[in-house]
């Protein structure tokens, strides 16, 4: 009939149509982002510093005028109004419009940085990257860059949003608390620190202390490395620092509460996701055949790092004069690593995994042995048959720009907030694995209370079916679960809870729904 | 064949294949085969007028709230169909003919089955009222009438007002759909105080000022005389009893309860009451026919349960029973304690056990009373006044524990051990406040001026 309402725009009745606040903020918003848009385009704007202050203020200040308006007139509890009737949130025009600019806006930053104006062989920084030389040097004392900007801009997202996140969910603790940790470290350890660090040292490479091996690829590139050693024992520290990250910190931490302690609770990618993202979580996708992707490219990318950190840390090592040991023993003992790691996990926890996860557990373990043997038999630079530094550049290049940056961010209006952390991460992938083998961590399901809505799937930034398990009475176990809460803050029957309790009973495959009286569930748990 | 295999023979693989067919892709029929599937390779086929797939019913609210979409109110993928056998079959069945087990259908086929299951659900009450019928008045309970509300409320341009009849928990949920899109809504609610007839005094009054501070017009005391029309035959306005009051409006919600969905059981021979009478294994009078869910009728109520019991999670459990009878292992309907939940806007409840509003509770029932002074949460606790044993909690805006309070009601529990052992059963996520010591020092004190 036509009295269907079947307008997707901007303009239509509540809950779709913007109140007027929210317009203002709108308007205000995109006054800041008007001017960052003039100084791109070399637009002469005297006294920088003040039109950069005005540019930053306007957008942070837009969001919060457009989140008050939002969520004043409401009682605290889940709002999620419209979300499937807004064209931005559900993949209308407004979508692929936010989509389109945010992906080109990652492809100038990545590969055409001289179009922002940055200066090089020494020339002054000119447009939008010349706007923000004078909070550069008034942070660390030197020129801005493409990454400043971009870390500003990031930084200011975060808490912008973390604000309006906070308002939206006011109701909810645990989101409360996981937002403002994010908001801090993003702020004082991805922005502050690494700047001063740079001011007090000059010499010092960037280095965020919360950003992981293997999402902080480049840790263990020469540059890095040799960048850190010079510094003596400060450097030093930090490297060791970055190794006990890895191997000591993230195991205890993930252990203990789960792989949330990063993902949604220290992450800058996870922090931008939860943030800035959250209005794009509900696109996730949910389906069996995504899950099948996911698996398989995650961790294809988990052992792309791995083999590429291997690769250029051979390269550069030598026969043992320049630095502590030589190629050979390198390559010996990540070997012995990784055939330990799995061993033991194919003797305690092969119940466990699924038949497919085992077979590729095996299969990767055979090639990267076969890898590292072929290798060692060479004493080229190369790795097979590819140059080091080529596949170092070519990991680089996919996983650290096209795929966090330009898919992941890039398409946060289409594909959802969380597309990188689950399908390109490979420090995800490996506290995942962690999460799933060994953690306290599980969302518990209450018992028979489950009523099959969909909410707790729908809103799963990671896509997974986390209602499949709820209506099962089962607990959630997996390894993409990032501990954000949304499954729990968005269920009308209180039946989630995020919990890090005893490991026994943790994976219960057996259907334990409460209300039928024990004899029956007795006979629906025998198969 | 040389030796006959008795018909009451128990073991669950039954070498005859059997065509089995459902009537009513809702969670009663969905679960019964699914679990059919698990335990046999018996022939499926699930019969549905309304839609394709088994979706979630109480979830049709956050569709037109815009929270979901249609598809994500699907459990299963499509796939998951095939994949396990289940046949879907989109059509209407007319009539049962239990001697010849066959049904008729409205496009004029037919069907055989072997056994069959009825899993009709529900539909809404009409009280005759005048006007019940008209154009823009409508229940809410199936897919078309969330289709319907579509047409009839899209806006609060096309539907500048909405009255909505009758107090529970379908009323309350419209009443929330239509001010998501800035409807003015008017609730007629027939008692004195939101759903009081189940819920004690203090949750009720609790909720009656929930529902007014989210900017409802709730008229308590307030019972619906009749259902004016415009010239085009569409209701334009609703006359109230008690004052005669005549209000404006374009959607007139009927959300007074639900009956059995049995209509066209009527010349089947198979024996109804308000529902279709079923005893404890689930077996309607008619042979090789069962009924479960909203539209089965228990000849003896079990407990305190009612004999027609519209609930998700019975329908749910009475699926897995009769599974059981399908595969050759007679299994009777034995449903463990009770529980229940819901959502008031924004005020979560869940119920373990019984607590009986003030109007239904017995005498020896003796109830303890929290409130939270943010008029948000509270609880109210059931208990024999002489032995004081644990009979149930009603929790508004504090999440519980489903199996510690099965645990403690199998156990027999006192409430003196359910109060102080209550931080055991706390299910609110990380971080929130607790309130099990308030509630205790309330309880204590209670006890000293009682």
């Amino acid at each position: 009939m036509s009295r269907v309402d079947k307008s997707m725009s901007l303009a239509g009745g509540p809950p779709v149509a913007m109140k007027t606040g929210q317009k203002v903020g709108t308007l205000l918003g995109l006054f800041g982002l008007g001017i960052l848009t003039l100084a791109t385009f070399n637009v002469s704007l005297p006294n920088q510093g003040l039109w950069l202050a005005l540019a930053l203020l306007s957008i942070g200040g837009g969001i919060l005028v457009y989140s008050k308006s939002l969520y004043k007139d409401t009682l605290p509890g889940i709002k999620n109004h419209g979300v499937w009737l807004k064209s931005v949130s559900s993949r209308g025009f407004w979508a692929w419009v936010a989509g389109i600019a945010l992906t080109g806006f990652y492809i100038v930053l990545y590969f055409f940085a001289e179009l922002l104006g940055q200066g090089s062989g020494g020339a002054e920084n000119t447009g939008l990257i010349g706007l923000f030389d004078p909070l550069s040097y008034a942070l660390k004392g030197q020129p801005a860059s493409q990454w400043f900007v971009y870390g500003t801009l990031y930084t200011l997202a975060i808490l912008a949003f973390g604000i309006k996140f906070i308002w939206k969910y006011r109701h909810n603790s645990y989101e409360k608390i996981r937002t403002g940790s994010v908001m801090f470290f993003q702020t004082v350890f991805a922005f502050l620190i690494p700047e001063i660090m740079a001011r007090l040292n000059g010499d010092l490479p960037y280095y965020d202390l919360k950003n992981v091996w293997p999402l902080n690829y480049y840790l263990f590139d020469q540059w890095n490395v040799d960048g850190l050693l010079i510094n003596g024992s400060f450097g030093l520290t930090l490297l060791i620092w970055g190794i006990a990250s890895i191997l000591v910190i993230t195991p205890i931490l993930t252990y203990r509460y789960g792989k949330r302690w990063y993902c949604s609770w220290v992450c800058g990618c996870g922090g931008l996701a939860e943030t800035a993202g959250d209005s794009f979580r509900q696109l996730s996708d949910k389906s069996r055949s995504a899950w099948r992707v996911e698996r398989w490219v995650v961790h294809s990318v988990l052992v792309f790092a791995v083999v590429t950190t291997t690769g250029v840390i051979h390269s550069y090592l030598g026969d043992g004069s320049q630095y502590w040991f030589s190629r050979g023993t390198f390559l010996i003992a990540v070997g012995v690593v990784l055939t330990l790691l799995f061993g033991l996990i194919w003797k305690y926890k092969r119940h466990e995994l699924k038949k497919d996860a085992r077979y590729g557990a095996i299969g990767y373990l055979v090639i990267i042995l076969a890898l590292i043997g072929l290798h060692f038999s060479a004493a080229s630079d190369n790795l097979l048959i590819f140059q080091t530094h080529e596949v170092r550049s070519t990991y680089g290049f996919l996983i650290g720009s096209v795929f966090s940056g330009v898919i992941g961010t890039g398409f946060y209006p289409i594909f959802g907030n969380r597309v990188w952390c689950r399908m390109g991460c490979p420090m995800a992938a490996i506290l995942g694995l962690q999460q799933r083998l060994f953690s306290k961590f599980r969302i518990t399901t209450n018992g028979g209370q489950c009523i099959s809505c969909g909410n707790c799937s729908t809103y799963c930034e990671m896509g997974i079916d986390v209602r499949a398990y709820a209506q099962k009475g089962a607990n959630i176990v997996r390894a993409s679960c990032v501990g954000c809460g949304i499954c729990s803050a968005v269920c009308p029957r209180g039946v989630l809870k995020l919990e890090n309790t005893d490991t026994q009973g943790r994976i219960n495959s057996n259907d334990v729904l409460l209300g039928n009286d024990v004899d029956l569930m007795d006979l629906v748990n025998q198969r | 064949m040389l030796l006959t295999l008795s018909t009451t023979d128990r073991s669950t693989n039954s070498p005859k294949m059997e065509h089995i067919v459902i009537i009513g892709n809702g969670i009663s029929g969905i679960t019964t085969a699914r679990h059919i599937r698990k335990l046999s390779d018996h022939k499926i086929t699930v019969i549905s007028a309304e839609t394709d797939h088994f979706f979630s019913r109480t979830a049709l609210m956050y569709i037109y709230m815009g929270h979901m979409k249609y598809e994500h109110t699907k459990p299963y993928e499509d796939w998951f169909w095939k994949e396990n056998r289940i046949d879907l079959k989109r059509g209407f069945v007319e009539s049962v003919n239990t001697a010849q087990k066959s049904l008729q259908f409205a496009d004029g086929s037919s069907m055989n089955y072997d056994k069959l299951v009825l899993a009709t659900g529900s539909k809404p009450n009409k009280f005759g009222w005048p006007g019940q019928d008209l154009d823009g008045v409508q229940g809410l309970y199936s897919k078309q009438d969330l289709d319907a509300l579509e047409v009839n409320a899209p806006n609060n341009k096309v539907c500048q007002r909405a009255v909505i009849v009758g107090g529970g928990l379908i009323g309350i949920e419209l009443a929330e759909m239509l001010s998501t899109r800035g409807i003015p809504v008017t609730f007629l609610v027939r008692e004195e105080s939101f759903w009081n007839g189940v819920l004690p005094s203090g949750e009720s009054a609790m909720i009656n000022r929930h529902i007014v501070s989210h900017h409802i017009d709730l008229r308590l005391g307030s019972n619906l005389r009749e259902i004016l029309a415009d010239e085009n035959g569409r209701a334009r306005a609703v006359v109230i009893d008690e004052t005669g009051e005549e209000l404006a409006c374009d959607l007139v919600g009927l959300t007074a309860g639900v009956s059995p969905n049995i209509d066209f059981l009527k010349d089947s021979g198979i024996e109804l009451g308000r529902g279709i009478k079923v005893n404890r294994l689930l077996e309607t009078s008619a042979k090789d026919v069962y009924a479960i869910g909203d539209c089965a009728e228990q000849r003896e109520a079990i407990g305190n349960r009612r004999p027609i019991e519209a609930v998700w999670y019975t329908g749910r459990m009475m699926g897995e029973t009769l599974a059981q009878t399908l595969c050759g292992n007679p299994t009777e309907y034995k449903p463990g304690h009770w529980f229940n939940s819901a959502k008031f806007f924004d005020i979560e409840y869940q119920t373990y056990g019984w607590v009986f509003s003030d109007r239904n509770k017995a005498d020896h029932e003796q109830h303890f009373h929290w409130a939270h002074e943010d008029d948000t949460k509270c609880i109210t606790v059931a208990y024999h006044k002489d032995s004081r044993l644990f009979l149930g909690i009603n929790t508004f805006g504090i999440r519980m524990r489903h199996e510690v309070f099965d645990r403690w009601l199998t156990e027999g529990r006192d409430v003196d051990y359910v109060m102080s052992h209550l931080k055991q059963a706390n299910f609110d996520p990380e971080f929130f406040a607790h309130f099990e010591n308030n509630i205790n020092q309330a309880f204590a004190a209670q006890l000293q001026t009682a």
